[in-house]
């Protein structure tokens, strides 16, 4: 299985060249952002952090404050899907390249994917350790009154492990999936 | 109880959140190991059974959490005649507190209105606790850590129902696979099923949580239920939904169905996902509440 590197903050061109089922490796910094993240952006909050270019991952990390600084115990995806409502908006108000997430998401993000230029990458759901693994360094914390799961964690990664499930060209793994499983499934009905 | 007790049984239990934490237990890896072996190399479901399986011993190793979503906290206790269990449950929130602090859980704690995270996982509904008496004189704890991301799948149908069929075997069946094809990657796959065939709406849905209390590699004491077990994996398994969702042979890892009964006008089907990182361990505690011996 060919990798792909990839470093953030991502360029549209750099996008544009993923197709769904590429393994890639991500190095640069994550911005974390999950519901409530999502909601607030929805309601027209400035981001406290320059979104441009950047990668947005859904999660809800384990922190441990150590030595006057933050260590990540655990830091695996969250669900995506409840992000649909909102995050076609911030694709197209935000200038991010993409998300990291798990479960895949809508037609409204396949949709804005692929007229912003922005990919869906899954990472393996549960899999906390590999996660944090590759978290080199915890930079920095925003919007912690959302309570620590819910607040934008600045993480420094190193290869970061995912899979394009959804691309820029309207390509979507989930939606194929979920049409021939429905097949199977209701032919047994 | 004396004092004592109370710090030995303390420390107990912080032992036993840790490990429920960042021990898969062992029937679970077992089945993962046996998925890997059925997945296509250089498959997307090959990779994500690697990553799984890499992730377990990680976690294990570093006794850090399988998943960061450490979970709603259930404990399921059965107590002598007599026992305390208000100082149990005291404790057991102490222990909660102090696994909070040391990263075994996750602040997951968050109140349903002004939405502020209680930051030590204790608040109106959090841990559950399900007591139960018993006639034997030791204390058994069972500990189920269960993420979010699964619960949100768990599913209830009531039958008859337009797409589903009527209240007989088929019809139970068609409920689950539906459950199945709802849940597809969202609860992290392959994924483990506990159901409830009856009951009302809060006790199916209890009981069908119950039935994840069974070890993976259990036989139905119902042979009738066994046989649907078996019905589910398969044709689950035949769906192409795949670990994660990706696509592939292990969509589920195992099915375990249990009855209750119903009143004559209601017939429920409670279905309980569980992801693959199925946090479940279980202790019995002598009479001083040090840990006697691991059930999982």
């Amino acid at each position: 299985m060919a990798v792909v590197e990839l470093s953030t903050p991502a360029t549209e061109e750099q996008i544009r060249a993923l197709k769904v089922g590429d393994t890639v490796e991500i190095t640069g910094l994550l911005y974390t952002g999950r519901d409530a993240v999502h909601h607030r952006l929805h309601n027209g909050e400035k981001p406290p952090v320059d979104l441009n270019g950047m990668i947005i991952y859904h999660c809800g990390p384990v922190m441990v404050e150590e030595n006057g600084g933050y260590v990540c115990k655990a830091a695996g995806p969250t669900t995506s899907i409840r992000e649909e409502p909102y995050q076609w908006e911030v694709m197209r108000d935000h200038g991010i390249r993409g998300v990291i997430g798990k479960g895949g998401m809508g037609p409204k993000t396949l949709a804005a994917c692929q007229e912003y230029g922005c990919c869906y990458f899954h990472a393996i759901g549960g899999a906390a350790q590999v996660c944090a693994d590759r978290i080199e360094k915890v930079l920095g914390v925003d919007w912690m009154d959302l309570g620590s799961p819910e607040a934008i964690w600045h993480l420094q990664v190193v290869k970061f492990p995912v899979i394009v499930t959804m691309d820029s060209h309207g390509g979507s793994l989930h939606k194929e999936v979920q049409e021939s499983s429905a097949d199977v499934l209701n032919s047994f009905m | 109880m004396s004092t004592s007790t109370a710090v030995s049984l303390q420390a107990s239990l912080l032992e036993l959140i840790r490990k429920t934490s960042s021990d898969l237990p062992k029937d679970v890896v077992n089945a993962v190991q046996a998925a890997k072996s059925t997945e296509e190399d250089g498959s997307n479901a090959a990779y994500a059974l690697d990553v799984i399986s890499c992730n377990v011993d990680m976690a294990r190793d570093a006794s850090q959490p399988i998943c960061q979503d450490t979970g709603t906290i259930i404990f399921n206790v059965h107590t002598p005649v007599g026992y305390d269990q208000i100082i149990f449950e005291e404790t057991a929130i102490e222990a909660v507190k102090e696994a909070t602090e040391k990263g075994y859980l996750r602040q997951n704690s968050v109140d349903s209105v002004t939405g502020k995270n209680s930051g030590n996982n204790i608040g109106p509904g959090s841990p559950i606790f399900h007591f139960h008496q018993w006639r034997k004189d030791y204390v058994d704890v069972r500990l189920m850590l269960k993420g979010g991301g699964c619960e949100n799948v768990g599913a209830q149908f009531s039958l008859p129902h337009p797409k589903l069929g009527g209240r007989d075997m088929k019809g139970v069946e068609n409920a689950i696979l539906e459950a199945v094809l709802l849940a597809q990657g969202k609860g992290c796959g392959p994924g483990i099923l506990g159901v409830c065939i009856g009951g009302d709406r809060a006790s199916g849905y209890s009981f069908s949580k119950e039935q994840l209390l069974r070890t993976l590699d259990d036989t139905n004491k119902d042979e009738e239920l066994g046989a649907l077990e078996e019905r589910i994996m398969e044709k689950a398994n035949k769906s192409g939904i795949g670990p994660m969702g990706f696509g592939g042979n292990n969509t589920l890892l195992g099915c375990k169905v249990g009855k209750q009964n119903r009143v004559p006008a209601s017939f429920y089907v409670s279905i309980s996902y569980m992801c693959w990182a199925f946090r479940r361990q279980g202790v019995t505690l002598d009479a001083e509440g040090a840990i006697n011996e691991w059930l999982y």
